[in-house]
């Protein structure tokens, strides 16, 4: 199973993308996305963003959970207090693994918002974020 | 050894390069290979990843606090032409505060935490959530404006980065809570309220330094809540 996770800020700029598979059933963590699909994920998950739009002044959760389908994937959404937008495409529905998932990538976007030389909606590109990210990616999907 | 120094406090990490260096200034030939290890690993930096959000930090001393708003105070008076400008600077700088204190008081209450939809939720939002977190007391009290739809004002009877500072009389339209009003505008916007928030003073006898928040919502704002409604 191969995922694609993107961060999308309050002006819907990009501010970190990633690219993915699952350690599970005997995955090495890399993705397995066909050379095409690499090229789709961002446009899937940019196109997604519209849904997000309507939807948000509809609830006042965070997790969004599934939102979107393109073929055989799925989008999942969670949105911040601060408008920040974590999108995830995958391919089978696990909302609560992956609302597990978002709510610890909160926890290290924060930790990114809380240095002072980090403002709101700039890429993210410091490594051990990088690292922290793919760590929690292993532990839950 | 290693994998407590990896963690959070800092004060360890302080500590064992102390410990290293003393212990090679009383036996030097016969470094323990654990003690070798630790003086080259030491540097390892502490990220602000490694650092616990939930953290609750002691109530900070007001004096210190006071005298670092004063040093933002006159620097914002440097270079600057009107008591306008000085209040965007303070505001400015204030919203850098707000962005970061939006989303770190929601985490904090992670458990149930939820995005703000509605002026009024998002207004008491500010009013308790946002203010105990930063100023340790919910503000005095929210009103809605009588004759202005689109205006509601946050009261603080005695603000804290006030309490220290006498305004001299020819700058007497200074309100150098401009600092807060800018923290409240950045909450508004993050959570896409955008507004305007400008702070008066407003003194009684009572309450000498009693300021208004005034909240006014961008047209955008007004439209959507009535279609909400």
């Amino acid at each position: 199973m191969s995922f694609y996770l993107a961060i999308i800020g309050t002006k819907d700029n990009a501010v970190y993308d990633l690219e993915f598979g699952t350690y599970r059933q005997g995955g090495d963590g890399t993705s397995k996305f066909s050379a095409d699909m690499k090229q789709l994920c961002p446009f899937i998950v940019h196109s997604s963003l519209d849904i997000v739009e309507e939807m948000q002044w509809n609830t006042n959760v965070m997790h969004l959970k599934v939102i979107d389908k393109f073929y055989n994937y799925l989008i999942s959404a969670y949105m911040t207090a601060g408008n920040m937008k974590f999108l995830l495409l995958h391919e089978t529905r696990a909302d609560d693994v992956i609302r597990q998932f978002f709510v610890d990538l909160y926890d290290l976007y924060v930790k990114t918002l809380m240095s002072p030389f980090y403002a709101v909606d700039q890429t993210i590109t410091s490594p051990v974020f990088d690292q922290r990210v793919k760590m929690l990616a292993k532990k839950y999907l | 050894m290693l994998q407590n120094r990896s963690s959070y406090p800092p004060q360890q990490s302080a500590i064992a390069p102390s410990q290293a260096s003393s212990s090679e200034k009383s036996i030097p030939t016969s470094l323990t290979p654990s003690a070798i290890r630790g003086s080259i690993t030491t540097p390892r930096k502490v990220t602000i990843y490694d650092r616990n959000l939930n953290r609750r930090a002691p109530e900070l001393s007001l004096a210190s606090f006071a005298f670092l708003f004063s040093e933002l105070v006159q620097y914002s008076q440097k270079n600057v032409k009107g008591i306008q400008e000085m209040e965007t600077k303070l505001s400015d700088y204030g919203y850098h505060v707000g962005q970061r204190v939006l989303e770190l008081t929601v985490i904090r209450e992670i458990k149930n935490a939820k995005r703000e939809t509605r002026v009024l939720g998002l207004l008491q939002f500010i009013n308790t959530g946002i203010w105990k977190s930063v100023f340790g007391k919910p503000a005095d009290a929210l009103e809605k404006s009588k004759d202005q739809e689109d205006e509601y004002m946050i009261i603080d009877n005695d603000p804290i980065v006030n309490k220290y500072i006498s305004v001299p009389k020819e700058m007497s339209q200074l309100n150098c809570a401009a600092f807060q009003a800018g923290i409240v505008e950045a909450v508004m916007d993050g959570c896409q309220f955008p507004a305007r928030v400008t702070a008066h003073s407003v003194p009684t006898d009572l309450f000498p330094l009693k300021t208004v928040f005034l909240v006014k919502l961008d047209p955008v704002v007004v439209e959507r809540e009535r279609y909400m409604r």
